[in-house]
């Protein structure tokens, strides 16, 4: 760890009023939920005024938002479903994240009670609760999601840059002559200039290219 | 916009080389004297435009396809979105700023130097708050690296799928910064013994909140206010960002409002559900924060064939690690059956975009190019199978497999996988 400079006496003391408006954070261990409560039905009504347009009455995404419910057991599929109840791994996201960030378009709107009544619903949409289900400061961190031990941390170290930190083959690396396996334009989904070319390409500097153009 | 500079330069060629036809492309065996040589041209004789017509200038409109571009259907809102580099069009490594490429997660804001303030609180001793004015006035520092998207490419994981690398490996831009280190800023504070991680916010809605390991967040990261010589971008985090060298784009914190000291890592929405890579067995890798060393050669690509026919050819591309300095990038030409070194053109930076060039003759027929980063731990830029072989096709993040361009006889060039 590099020596920490000596303060220069710049800044001024963040008030407790300051303090608390900015930093809404929540931890996984439950650090910084504040006193409140909220219950599966209000979460239901509270999620059909602000979050259904969007992501559906049951939580299950519309057209192409976001789905937050269902896709369990879905991570070895070909198309996985990730969602809160098949791949995050801690409550405290759902809250945190609602509180500051949704509604999209219209964030920080919400009162400590909607959240954690919506919260209370996003559970029961993902079939973890019953609908009778309060949830509060208090009982939070009994909560524990499906894929709390879904993840480790990088060990690209171990597995990867050994694999690949070998001095490589220079010559006659390939046993057979390269054969295409895939091409992007056989999707052909690329934005694409007039001419059908990909967006962006290069203009020719050539006349004959110029008139050829459309 | 596309059609402007078709436009443009149609008028242009039409005003200024009509009696020139088809001259132009073969100036080089003219049987007869080329009038944009012998004929007096119009910027030759009167004025171009006067030093007050532009006080600050944009790019000439020949070249207006150097632009962001980018593409609808990978999200559901362009406020949460991703936009392009056109690195196709560029040399050197440094990225213009009005070209470099935006990721938002709701949208870019606008916040004055007036309205900013940046709060650091938590495990401090000394909770603070300071003013744009207060960050001026610490010891300044400039660096340059590469900003990386960690979705970079992540859209070819399952095959080949766009065409041009603006699009498979354009979520880039590399800038020189200049600001303050976050260590001097956290000193101001006083960090208390027990905190070990710091939680970085912006002011925009949607926050983008990460956490840093201490031991990081001391050593190179930095809270910029300049890049490429002059203020953030609105687009880019102005007034202040968070610029963390060779770790994924993600975790440099635009429009950076809040710094807090926690014990722990938050776990926030942008370490869970997001910037985690999924892996063969269900379980994902967290906190993935390192970019590996990857390459793309820019020229030839499909955004820039080859339209000047065989002979000599230049071979142009990027090359950049997170784990340090690039020490060499091979070439082939042959779909990676023999491989030759290209050279670095400029300084191979730590942790920073590393331009290269590879000059050959090409004989007009078909190749299969690619290049091939290595960096000074001795890491070799892996082919995307053999990432594919230990990670998946689910992985999302992180994509720095080998690119394969087939460059066709006729110079047309394309995106491809090959066995």
């Amino acid at each position: 760890t590099p020596a920490v400079a000596e303060p220069l006496g710049l800044g001024r003391p963040a008030l407790p009023e300051e303090i608390a408006a900015w930093d809404t954070t929540v931890l996984p261990d439950g650090t910084g939920l504040p006193e409140g409560s909220g219950d599966v039905l209000t979460g239901e009504e509270v999620f059909a005024e602000n979050c259904a347009s969007c992501h559906g009455e049951f939580a299950e995404g519309l057209d192409s938002w976001p789905v937050l419910a269902g896709g369990n057991g879905s991570l070895t599929d070909p198309r996985p479903v990730k969602t809160i109840g098949s791949y995050w791994p801690h409550l405290s996201t759902v809250y945190d994240y609602v509180h500051r960030s949704m509604p999209f378009g219209q964030a920080q709107t919400l009162s400590v009670d909607d959240t954690y009544a919506i919260t209370a619903f996003l559970l029961y949409s993902n079939g973890l609760v019953e609908d009778d289900f309060t949830l509060t400061r208090e009982n939070f961190a009994s909560i524990a999601l499906p894929n709390a031990t879904g993840f480790y941390a990088d060990d690209r170290d171990q597995t990867e840059y050994p694999v690949f930190s070998v001095e490589p083959c220079m010559a006659d690396c390939r046993s057979a002559p390269p054969e295409v396996t895939k091409r992007a334009v056989e999707l052909n989904v690329t934005p694409k200039d007039e001419d059908g070319k990909p967006a962006g390409t290069l203009p020719p500097l050539t006349l004959a290219a110029e008139t050829g153009a459309t | 916009m596309t059609d402007e500079p078709k436009t443009s330069r149609r008028a242009f060629l039409a005003g200024t080389a009509a009696a020139g036809a088809g001259l132009v492309a073969t100036a080089a065996t003219a049987q007869t004297p080329d009038p944009l040589i012998t004929e007096v041209q119009e910027w030759a004789s009167v004025f171009g435009d006067p030093v007050d017509a532009t006080p600050y200038g944009m790019p000439i409109e020949f070249e207006s396809h150097v632009v962001r571009r980018n593409v609808e259907w990978l999200t559901e809102s362009t406020a949460s979105s991703i936009n392009f580099t056109p690195i196709h069009a560029l040399e050197g490594t440094i990225t213009p700023q009005g070209c470099a490429f935006e990721r938002h997660h709701s949208g870019a804001i606008t916040l004055s130097k007036q309205d900013y303030r940046l709060m650091i609180n938590g495990l401090v001793d000394k909770p603070l708050v300071f003013t744009f004015e207060d960050l001026l006035r610490f010891p300044r520092q400039i660096s340059i690296a590469f900003c990386e998207c960690a979705a970079n490419g992540g859209m070819e994981w399952g095959g080949a799928q766009l065409e041009g690398c603006q699009f498979t490996q354009g979520m880039i831009h590399n800038m020189e910064y200049t600001g303050v280190m976050l260590r001097d800023l956290l000193a101001e504070a006083g960090v208390k013994p027990e905190g070990k991680w710091v939680y970085v916010e912006g002011a925009d809605a949607s926050s983008n909140g990460r956490s840093i390991p201490l031991e990081k967040a001391l050593d190179d990261v930095m809270v910029a206010f300049f890049a490429n010589g002059e203020a953030l971008r609105k687009e880019h985090g102005y007034p202040v960002r968070l610029v963390v060298p060779g770790w994924e784009g993600n975790m440099w914190v635009k429009w950076l409002r809040r710094i807090s000291v926690y014990d722990q890592a938050v776990e926030s929405r942008e370490e869970t559900s997001k910037y985690t890579d999924l892996m063969p067995d269900g379980r994902a890798r967290k906190w993935t924060w390192v970019l590996d060393a990857k390459s793309v050669i820019t020229q030839p690509s499909p955004q820039a064939p080859i339209r000047h026919g065989a002979g000599p050819l230049v071979i142009t591309g990027l090359a950049w690690s997170g784990n340090g300095k690039i020490t060499r990038v091979d070439i082939s030409t042959d779909g990676g059956n023999s491989w030759t070194p290209a050279r670095i053109t400029g300084e191979a930076r730590s942790k920073a975009l590393t331009r290269f060039h590879y000059d050959m003759t090409w004989d007009g027929s078909e190749m299969f190019i690619m290049s091939r980063a290595v960096d000074e731990t001795g890491y070799v830029q892996p082919t995307k199978q053999a990432l594919r072989e230990i990670r998946g096709v689910n992985n999302v993040y992180h994509n720095n497999g080998i690119q394969v361009w087939w460059v066709r006889a006729d110079g047309e060039v394309e995106n491809v996988e090959i066995a």
